[in-house]
C-alpha cells in the first residue's frame, strides 16, 4: 500500500468522491464557527476597534494563498519526476483557488489598512510580495489555457512553477530590501509564545482550519472535474476516429 | 557555440528591424515620460534611474520572442536539437546573442538618455555599471520565457505576462543601485545582489529553458 496507488485516476476518484462531502462539510462548519465566533463574539481589540475582525478572513486566506502555491510546487515536481497525470491536474486545479485566495487576502488587507494605517495601499514588502504572487498565478493559469496539448501544457507549466517559485522567493527578499514595512511581524509561530489573547486565538485557528479544508475540498472537486473532462475529450476523440 | 553566436548576431544585424527597434523604443519611452509627468527638473531628477531601468527592461522584452520563434518556424531549432550541442548550451548562446544586440546597446545609450531626464552627474557610472550587470539577467530570463512560449501562435502577450514578474528582483536591485549611487550612498549591496542574480540565472535557467525547448520540439 503506497501513496502512489492514488496516482491512478480511477482509484483517485473512487477514493476521493466519498470523502469530498465530508471534507467540504467540516470545512464549512469550521468556517461558520470560526467566522461567527470571530465576528460576533470576540471583544473589540484595544486601539483597533471592530476593524480587527476582518483579520479572521484575512489571515486564513493569506495563509492558503501561499500554501496553494507550495502545493502546486510539490505537485509539479511529482509530475516532472513520476509523470502521474493526477498530480499535474491537481496543480492545475489549485491555481485558480490560490489566485482567488490571494485576491481576497489583498482586498481584505486593503479594507483593514484603510482605518488602521490610513491608506488602502502601501508599497510595503508583504503587500508587494502578495501582489507579485498574484501575478505569478495569473501567468501560470494563462500558460495552461494557452497550450492545447495536455501533456505539453502540464510539462511547461510545471517548469514555470518551479522557476516561478525560486523567483517568487527571490522577489520576496528583494522587496524586503527595497522598502521597510508597516506590517506587523507574524503573530502566530510554532516556537514562540503567542502574543495573542486566547479569545482571538481559538476562533482564528478554527477559521484557518476551515479555510484549509475548504481549499482541500475545492482542489479535490476540481481535480475530479479535470479528470472527467480529460475522459470526455478522449471519448470524443475515439468517436471521431471511428466515425 | 561560437558559430551559432555569430550566425545569430549576423541575422539580427542584417535582417533589420529587430536590432534598432529596441533602442528606438527605449528612446521613445524616455521622451514620453516628461510629457507624462511634466518637464520640472525637481520631478524628473529623482525618478530618472527608475525610469531608465523600467524603459530598458521593456525594450528588452520587445525582442524576446525573436530569440527562438524564427528558428522554430523554419526548422533550424529542430536541427539544433539533433546537433551535438545540447539545447541548454544553445539557449545560453542565444541569450548572449540577444544581450549583445539589445542589452549592450541599451547600456551604452542609457547615459545619453539620462541627460534628457536631468539625472544627477554622480549616477552615470552607477547606471552604466548596473545595466551592464543586470541586462544579461534580463536576456537569460527572457530566453526561458521565450522557450516556454515558442510553440504558441500568439505567444507575445503571454510571454510578457510570464516574464515580467520574473524581472522583479533584477529591477529592484538594479534601480536601487543607481538610486543609492545618485544619493551618494554605498551601493555595494545592490550591486552584489544584482551580480548574484545574473550569475545564478546564467547557471540555472538554461536547464529550464532546455527542458522547455525539448517539450516544445517533441
Amino acid at each position: 500500500m503506497s501513496i502512489w496507488e492514488y496516482a491512478n485516476p480511477k482509484k483517485f476518484m473512487a477514493t476521493t468522491t466519498p470523502i469530498i462531502p465530508w471534507v467540504l462539510g467540516i470545512a464549512l462548519a469550521a468556517m461558520f464557527v470560526g467566522l461567527v465566533w470571530g465576528l460576533l463574539f470576540t471583544p473589540d481589540a484595544e486601539n483597533f476597534g471592530a476593524s480587527v475582525k476582518i483579520l479572521f478572513v484575512h489571515v486564513p486566506t493569506a495563509l492558503m494563498a501561499i500554501n496553494a502555491w507550495f502545493m502546486m510546487f510539490v505537485a509539479s515536481l511529482i509530475w516532472l519526476i513520476r509523470r502521474h497525470h493526477v498530480s499535474a491536474l491537481a496543480a492545475k486545479a489549485a491555481a485558480p483557488i490560490g489566485a482567488t485566495m490571494t485576491l481576497i487576502a489583498l482586498i481584505t488587507g486593503a479594507i483593514w489598512g484603510q482605518p488602521t494605517w490610513g491608506t488602502w495601499w502601501q508599497w510595503e514588502p508583504r503587500l508587494t510580495s502578495f501582489l507579485i504572487l498574484f501575478l505569478f498565478y495569473l501567468g501560470y493559469m494563462a500558460l495552461w489555457s494557452a497550450i492545447e496539448d495536455n501533456d505539453t501544457a502540464a510539462d511547461l507549466t510545471s517548469v514555470l512553477c518551479l522557476v516561478g517559485s525560486i523567483f517568487a522567493l527571490l522577489s520576496r527578499y528583494a522587496v524586503r530590501f527595497w522598502s521597510n514595512g508597516l506590517h506587523q511581524d507574524s503573530t502566530f509561530s510554532a516556537d514562540k509564545e503567542t502574543h495573542i489573547d486566547p479569545s482571538f486565538w481559538y476562533p482564528s485557528v478554527i477559521a484557518m482550519l476551515g479555510f484549509g479544508l475548504l481549499f482541500l475540498a475545492l482542489v479535490l472537486i476540481r481535480t475530479n472535474t479535470e479528470i472527467r473532462l480529460r475522459r470526455a475529450d478522449a471519448l470524443e476523440a475515439r468517436q471521431r476516429r471511428s466515425a | 557555440m561560437i558559430a551559432l553566436l555569430l550566425r545569430d548576431l549576423r541575422l539580427a544585424v542584417r535582417a533589420g528591424g529587430g536590432f534598432g527597434l529596441g533602442l528606438a523604443f527605449f528612446l521613445i519611452v524616455i521622451v514620453l515620460v516628461p510629457f507624462g509627468v511634466g518637464p520640472d527638473k525637481t520631478v524628473l531628477e529623482p525618478i530618472a534611474p527608475g525610469i531608465l531601468w523600467v524603459a530598458a527592461l521593456l525594450s528588452c522584452l520587445l525582442s524576446l520572442d525573436r530569440i527562438f520563434a524564427l528558428d522554430f518556424e523554419d526548422g533550424s531549432l529542430a536541427l539544433l536539437a539533433t546537433s551535438p550541442l545540447p539545447l541548454e548550451a544553445a539557449s545560453v548562446t542565444k541569450a548572449v546573442a540577444h544581450w549583445l544586440t539589445t542589452g549592450l546597446p541599451l547600456t551604452i545609450a542609457a547615459p545619453a538618455l539620462g541627460v534628457l531626464l536631468h539625472m544627477k552627474t554622480d549616477a552615470y557610472a552607477y547606471l552604466t555599471l548596473s545595466l551592464a550587470l543586470g541586462t544579461p539577467a534580463l536576456s537569460i530570463i527572457g530566453a526561458f520565457g521565450a522557450a516556454l512560449t515558442v510553440g504558441l501562435k500568439r505567444g507575445g502577450l503571454l510571454l510578457s505576462l510570464l516574464v515580467l514578474p520574473l524581472y522583479v528582483p533584477t529591477l529592484v536591485f538594479g534601480a536601487e543601485a543607481v538610486r543609492r549611487g545618485a544619493e551618494g550612498m554605498d551601493a555595494t549591496t545592490p550591486f552584489v545582489m544584482l551580480a548574484g542574480i545574473t550569475f545564478g540565472a546564467f547557471a540555472l535557467l538554461p536547464f529550464a529553458s532546455g527542458a522547455a525547448l525539448r517539450v516544445n520540439l517533441k
